[in-house]
């Protein structure tokens, strides 16, 4: 199954990549590599596998319900472009 | 011709944990911004996220209530949801998919008809995400990522309400059960348990219709009006000769109406997939077994022991168990009364819910304990005082007079129990009220009633009501 080259701008929409024709050409090429190999892969036989969630076969360990961190909220909005009353301040979106 | 309205309501109960779901910040509500939003809640490079045992611990204990051992998952996966926002920094939002931790389940609700079952499809574990704050920002939001990383239950049911009623008393059965398990605070205010409604009309015994998705309605009466006026408006758009399409839409309590928020052309591509920094969550049988010894009676099994054990009626079975507080109030009433089940749930529903709600109180915030309380109506199974009279001393204890025993000594409200006495004061009744015996022996029954006052005026209000009854019907019938 092929990607289109409108598909192929469609994901690069969702990721929000700016792509120019060219890059989304060659992108398309790399993908379907990559589809072809699962094409490949897909033509082994998984009848009663069950599908792993995560490369590691091992579980999930879990944290006591604690707070361990502290306010470090000046230290982080150093960084950030824009602050005030201690809120970040980006352009508006509404939804 | 009729139509028939179908709900499924999904709801987000925050769980009330101290630190997040995949970081140790506190979840305190109300903090200033952003002072408890830590590395891996603000997505900087290179964090990885750890998953809290008291959130995974209070969706099992949901579980468990809602279905029992078997709707809890042995094996659950954690999934990215991809969408952009600036409240959620990771681009991302950690959520359940495929396989969440809970599958199936149900929730009893009564509506007017009786007892109905609604059907839970899932319940999943998730992290809430920030907030943005739209106003007086120069032209730009300010976003406070307090609340990304709160550890959320997303609780969705099948579309099993035919009502907005019916929709409401599942949402406040769901609500009672969250807090009465003590997984999440259900502070509505402060955005701890929140609904969104999928609203279809359609023919009876037709397909679905194309359902309506109503966000975030965080009032049990937004809740009601929202899905009245969708209902009004679907139903009103198709009878012209319209269709609904499929979208989602926001209740404006201002002007009671909802409005198009997006259709579902510009509906998000989530693309969820395996978060590949968080493993598989195991729970074992052992954990299951653990939980389910510490949780507490359940409500629904509550009330069916107070119909059968203690013959109270569904309706008082069921206020009493409308929240753990009460319950805990009633039982603990009972216990120091030693049974009195009936007049213990009489005072409860009536005078003292009675007496909180004109003061604006909690039961927690009662003035009146469940031992006190006790103590005044043991004086009443005593036959010390009329349950009339009782009900000033209920009075006088509100407003801090002290212990009922106290109050009734203080004030002489014992009541006349001796039958020497009210044989005296009854035949001055019957003397001075010859008019009214007269009728009662010809038949007017009310006039007994009249005899009985004029005996209580007469004791000012101490005679023993039974005994004055008894003695009075003695005295009529020669």
């Amino acid at each position: 199954m092929p990607l289109s080259l409108p598909q192929v701008k469609r994901v690069a929409w969702l990721a929000r990549i700016e792509i120019t024709d060219a890059e989304a050409a060659a992108a398309q090429g790399h993908l379907n590599d990559i589809f072809r190999l699962i094409e490949q892969m897909q033509s082994v036989d998984t009848e009663g596998v069950a599908p792993m969630a995560h490369g590691q076969d091992v579980v999930q360990r879990l944290r006591e319900d604690r707070v361990t961190e502290s306010d470090q909220h000046t230290l982080y909005q150093a960084i950030a472009p824009q602050v005030e009353d201690g809120l970040y301040l980006v352009p508006k979106v509404i939804e | 011709m009729d139509w028939e309205t179908v709900i499924g309501i999904e709801t987000h109960a925050q769980l009330s944990t101290v630190s997040k779901i995949f970081s140790g910040a506190a979840t305190q509500f109300g903090a200033p911004p952003n002072v408890q939003a830590c590395a891996v809640d603000i997505a900087l490079p290179g964090v990885l996220p750890v998953l809290n045992k008291g959130a995974v611990e209070r969706a099992i204990r949901f579980g468990l209530a809602v279905g029992g051992p078997e709707v809890i998952s042995r094996r659950s996966v954690f999934a990215r949801k991809n969408y952009f926002y600036p409240d959620l920094p990771k681009g991302y939002q950690i959520s359940q998919f495929e396989l969440p931790i809970v599958t199936g389940g149900a929730i009893s609700i009564l509506t007017q008809d009786g007892e109905k079952t609604v059907r839970l499809t899932r319940a999943h574990l998730e992290e809430d995400a920030g907030k943005s704050l739209h106003e007086d920002f120069h032209g730009m939001s300010g976003i406070d990522l307090n609340r990304a990383g709160t550890p959320l239950l997303e609780i969705v049911s099948e579309p099993d309400m035919r009502s907005a009623e019916e929709a409401v008393a599942y949402a406040k059965a769901l609500h009672a059960l969250v807090r009465w398990i003590g997984i999440c605070d259900g502070n509505m205010q402060e955005g701890s348990f929140r609904c969104d409604a999928n609203v279809s009309v359609r023919r009876p015994g037709a397909a679905l219709g194309t359902r309506r998705e109503i966000k975030n309605l965080n009032s049990f009466r937004f809740l009601q009006q929202a899905i009245e006026y969708e209902v009004r408006w679907q139903i009103e758009t198709l009878q012209d000769g319209g269709s609904i399409q499929q979208a989602t839409v926001l209740f404006d309590p201002d002007t009671g109406q909802t409005r198009m928020m997006r259709t579902k052309e510009d509906a998000h591509d989530y693309r969820y997939f395996p978060d590949p920094d968080l493993l598989p969550l195991v729970v074992s049988d052992e954990t299951i077994e653990q939980i389910r010894c510490e949780l507490p009676e359940l409500p629904q099994a509550k009330r069916e022991r107070y119909i059968r054990d203690h013959q109270l009626s569904a309706y008082d079975a069921g206020v009493l168990t409308s929240s753990r507080e009460v319950a805990d109030y009633y039982e603990d009433l009972v216990k120091a009364l030693g049974g009195g089940h009936k007049l213990a749930a009489s005072w409860i529903t009536g005078e003292f819910f009675g007496a909180l709600k004109r003061a604006g109180l909690e039961i927690s915030q009662s003035p009146i304990g469940s031992r006190q309380l006790a103590g005044l109506l043991q004086q009443i199974l005593d036959a010390v005082i009329s349950g009339k009279t009782a009900k000033d001393v209920f009075d006088a204890m509100w407003n801090g007079e002290g212990e009922a025993a106290a109050i009734i000594e203080a004030k002489g409200l014992k009541q006349i129990s001796d039958a020497g006495e009210l044989e005296r004061v009854i035949d001055g009744v019957l003397a001075a009220n010859q008019k009214s015996v007269e009728e009662y022996r010809a038949g007017k029954e009310k006039a007994f009633n009249a005899l009985v006052g004029q005996a209580m005026k007469a004791t000012r209000g101490k005679g023993n009501p039974a005994q004055i009854n008894e003695i009075l019907k003695k005295k009529l019938a020669r």
